[in-house]
């Protein structure tokens, strides 16, 4: 099985083990991430302008190059996710956008939203499955009490993303059990970790995830992990990640099906 | 010929400033047919329908043609005016150039040439209107209510009073509905169960009212003033002639303790056995056995109700009954429930057994309730030292698919009711209330939320709850905005209440089709007309009683109980009603007896016969179509699907139609 793949900026260089983890598990799991050629930074952020298409455009061309391949399109960081998502709908349900979007692109055929895209996580839930991960676990990660932290842009806005319940999520806790952990369930997992305010008012952000620490601990967590490459970067810098360390998720199914040391 | 008589209204300014109405009358006075056309200020008073007599005896007219308001407003009326001078009511047509043209025109020369084509369309169909008679129909002396909540036993109480017989049906094993449940009423703090208990019991005791409790209607045919119903009694499994309600079986059923069946009367706060009554006071005092968890009918083995019952009532054997009952009236009193709360995944009411429902907390406040009145919490059963509500959990909600448009209108007077009470016994309790509007519009209403606010200090904030977030310290986690304040709170919590939006009982929409009453989005029925038959279901005979059609209170549902009683006794009082002659007829010469109208007829008032017809001088049997005109309400369904042109519907006869059609299009 293959799938076109979107890695996206982060993970070229301060997030490589969310995709090296990644790729070393698929293998694994016998399906592969084909990167596509030429692909360009999603923006980071879903555009909310609605009268400007630049930013949406290489969203646009990595959507359309996976219809041309006719391959689901998969992504690892939950901004892209987000992005991804966003755009495609837009593609699909919001005339104005796709006329002019694809007026720009001259692509031979105009891309009307066609692409499915699929978060790595949903991948190994939908096609895999999380019961057919278990029996491909090795090394089980028995014992450990994990949080999953979803944030803020892999949910939201639900309805669209079409992820998972962003109130009550459990596609990460089904998947922490899949390897043989125990998820910690708790309220703060599914809030903004403070986001791009670091950058201005990193107090803020401390708060933030001070409350993320203090919730997931206190119901027993020992480690944490992430498909977000921005909330890596703030909950790492916490006092609190030097007891509770942060992973990305794909490092702990690459431990978990044995493959961490190749990858 | 006929001499038609036409009368334009000007409904004060409703009418004549969007349409020239003298400009009306001059434009019909010369069509085919018309001998007089004049207008009025109001052709619906005493002195325009004076008006209107004169003409006819002054002129001879045969048919009058009124273009006014909606005839669904009038149309009575100007039948009855006709009447009085002596011509056939059904030579009356109204053409409506109100409601559908100056109401929802602006340009007053475009709705000008509007009504002036709708007049002459009415005055087309007059000129083939021919003189119909009324039948008449008898009345069953008998009404059917469903539904023993408040608003079920009042409107029985009312009509029997009344001096006729009256039946509830109600599917749970007693009568009570909600108001049953609750622990202390609005505005006065009364307490339920005291005011609802004795009503109960007369209902139970009247003589012209019969119970059928654990029973629901399964199918109803006939039309208003003779409705034949089927009633299915579900087997209790015990036998009410014997049982003396000593409650012995209850207490001895061994799922009492071990079986986890959840008590649907304490809202799953606590444990019921198999065999049940479902609160002390129930009506009648008969418990019944839940088959799907009792272990004999699961496995056939236990049997110990049967054996420790002194009386032998205990029947295993007992089966589902179904009776057929003949009605004039009836009531839907079918009430209300609360919302499923799973999609309000941010108030962690699935999460955590301290966030409860409004209705959960009246069974906790409640002397009868799982805890003996004492309020707890589910998780430790300790006492709650700060508690926050949260107002409009799905009502008043944007989102079609999370919660439901309207207000519930109840939630602000109980929050408040709860507040003080919980005040009173325990008065070191924090409490905070969430709210978006406080609405408190009744009599002694905002007195008695201004009493929680000013003497009882309970902390009111404008804003709404973002999150509920259970804490590792078993405590809970309020977050929510300040409006007032532009600030985020973020406050601990013993224990949440929400107050769930109320929608009507799911069952509604079976029996609302059952009725051929019609329900709006929101499953609650309508109403004939929303302002003058506030209680009157558009399908004749139907009344309607309670929140079922719409949120409203207790004092508002019995207002409206005793309203719905005195319509259906308005019915009943009447030995005979007419009826509508606009019914349906079958040329059999032309109907091929393909059976298309006896498909599409909603009142099954079609029913098939061999004739013998002599058709082009050779006599043979023919399968034709027959119109049983007692069942036929006139709707006409079968006249478009008939493809022999067979069906035709007096007084809107094929002909009269495309005469109407031709008028509008010449």
């Amino acid at each position: 099985m293959k799938y076109s793949y979107y890695p996206g900026c982060t993970l070229k260089n301060k997030a490589q083990d969310l995709d090296r983890f990644a790729r070393a598990s698929a293998a694994a799991l016998g399906f592969e991430l084909v990167e596509i050629p030429e692909w360009q930074c999603c923006g980071g952020v879903y555009p909310l302008g609605t009268d400007e298409i630049a930013t949406k455009l290489s969203s646009v061309r990595a959507l359309n190059y996976a219809k041309e391949q006719q391959q689901d399109l998969v992504t690892l960081c939950s901004a892209c996710h987000h992005v991804l998502k966003r755009v495609n709908d837009d593609m699909k349900n919001v005339g104005d956008i796709r006329t002019r979007a694809n007026n720009y692109c001259g692509f031979e055929e105009p891309y009307q939203g066609e692409t499915r895209v699929l978060h790595f996580l949903e991948v190994l839930k939908d096609v895999i499955g999380f019961d057919e991960l278990a029996k491909k676990v090795v090394n089980p990660l028995e014992g450990r009490k994990i949080g999953a932290y979803y944030g803020c842009l892999t949910l939201r806005p639900g309805k669209i993303l079409d992820f998972d319940d962003p109130e009550n999520p459990k596609i990460m806790e089904d998947f922490i059990r899949a390897l043989g952990a125990e998820p910690v369930i708790y309220s703060m997992r599914n809030e903004c970790c403070g986001g791009y305010v670091s950058l201005k008012d990193p107090e803020f952000t401390k708060t933030r995830t001070k409350m993320i620490f203090d919730d997931s601990t206190g119901f027993g967590a020992d480690c944490l992990i992430t498909a977000c490459p921005l909330c890596m970067y703030n909950l790492n810098k916490s006092e609190a990640s030097s007891k509770v360390p942060v992973y990305y998720f794909t490092e702990l199914l690459a431990e978990a099906l044995g493959v961490k040391e190749e990858a | 010929m006929q001499k038609i008589g036409v009368f334009v209204c000007h409904c004060g300014t409703n009418i004549a400033a969007t349409v020239d109405v003298k400009k009306v009358v001059e434009l019909v006075r010369y069509e085919p047919g018309v001998v007089y056309a004049d207008d009025y200020m109001y052709m619906c008073s005493e002195a325009g329908q004076e008006k209107i007599i004169e003409a006819i005896k002054e002129y001879g007219l045969t048919g009058l043609v009124i273009c006014s308001c909606s005839p669904r407003m009038h149309e009575k009326t100007f039948r009855a005016c006709a009447e009085k001078a002596g011509l056939n009511p059904y030579m009356v047509e109204v053409a409506n150039i109100r409601e559908q043209c100056s109401w929802i025109h602006k340009d007053k020369e475009e709705a000008t040439k509007k009504a002036v084509i709708l007049a002459r369309a009415a005055i087309a169909k007059v000129n083939l209107n021919t003189p119909l008679k009324e039948g008449e129909s008898p009345v069953t002396k008998r009404a059917l209510v469903i539904g023993g909540g408040i608003a079920g036993i009042q409107t029985a109480l009312d009509i029997a009073d009344a001096g006729y017989e009256v039946d509830i049906v109600e599917k749970e094993p007693s009568i009570g509905g909600r108001m049953s449940q609750f622990d202390k009423t609005f505005p006065t703090l009364d307490c339920a169960s005291c005011i609802l208990t004795p009503k109960m019991v007369e209902v139970n005791q009247h003589p012209n009212i019969t119970l059928y409790t654990y029973s629901e209607v399964e199918k109803v045919s006939g039309y208003v003033g003779n409705f034949e119903v089927d009633i299915r009694k579900k087997a209790r499994s015990v036998d009410a002639d014997k049982c003396t309600g000593c409650g012995e079986c209850s207490a001895k059923c061994p799922l009492g303790k071990i079986g986890n069946i959840p008590s649907e009367f304490d809202r799953g706060l606590r444990n019921r056995p198999a065999i049940y009554m479902p609160f002390a006071q129930a009506v009648p005092a008969v418990p019944v056995i839940d088959r799907e968890n009792c272990t004999y009918f699961k496995t056939g083995k236990c049997g110990v109700c049967a054996k420790i019952c002194p009386s032998k009532a205990v029947d295993y054997e007992q089966q589902d009954e179904i009776v057929t009952v003949k009605y004039g009236a009836i009531v839907v009193a079918t009430g209300f429930d609360i919302i499923n709360l799973d999609k309000f995944g941010e108030y962690a009411y699935n999460e955590s057994p301290d966030v409860i429902t409004s209705i959960e907390l009246e069974r906790l406040m409640n002397a009868a309730g799982p805890t003996g009145g004492h309020l707890e919490r589910m998780s430790d059963h300790k006492q709650p030292k700060d508690i926050v509500f949260i107002q409009c959990v799905g009502s008043r909600c944007d989102s079609e698919e999370k919660g439901k448009p309207y207000c519930s209108k109840v939630c602000c007077m109980y929050t408040a009711k709860h507040a003080m009470l919980i005040k009173d016994h325990w008065p070191d309790t924090n409490i905070t209330v969430f709210y978006i509007d406080v609405r408190t519009p009744g009599k002694n209403f905002d007195e008695f939320y201004r009493r929680a606010v000013e003497q009882y200090h309970v902390n009111y904030i404008k804003g709404q709850v973002g999150k509920v977030m259970p804490q590792p310290d078993g405590s809970l986690l309020v977050q929510a905005a300040d409006l007032l304040d532009g600030k985020q709170i973020r406050m601990k919590a013993d224990m949440v209440v929400l107050a769930a939006a109320i929608e009507p009982n799911p069952d509604v929409r079976k029996i609302a089709t059952m009725l051929t009453a019609s329900i709006d989005n929101n499953n609650f029925l309508t109403e004939a007309h929303a302002k003058l038959r506030p209680v009157e279901s558009p399908t004749a005979g139907i009344f309607l009683s309670g929140m079922a059609q719409g949120p409203k209170d207790i004092p508002e549902t019995v207002s409206q109980a005793g309203a719905a009683a005195v319509k259906v006794i308005g019915l009943l009082a009447k030995d005979h009603l007419k009826t509508n002659p606009c019914t349906a007829q079958c040329d059999t010469l032309l109907c091929n007896g393909c059976s298309t109208c006896a498909n599409v007829c909603p009142y099954g008032a079609i029913t098939y016969d061999d004739v013998q017809v002599m058709d082009h001088g050779l006599r043979e049997t023919r399968r034709v179509a027959q119109v049983n005109l007692a069942l036929c309400q006139g709707c006409g369904a079968c006249t478009s699907a008939c493809p022999s042109g067979a069906m035709d519907l007096q007084g809107f006869s094929n002909r009269q139609i495309t005469t109407e059609v031709d008028a509008i299009c010449r």
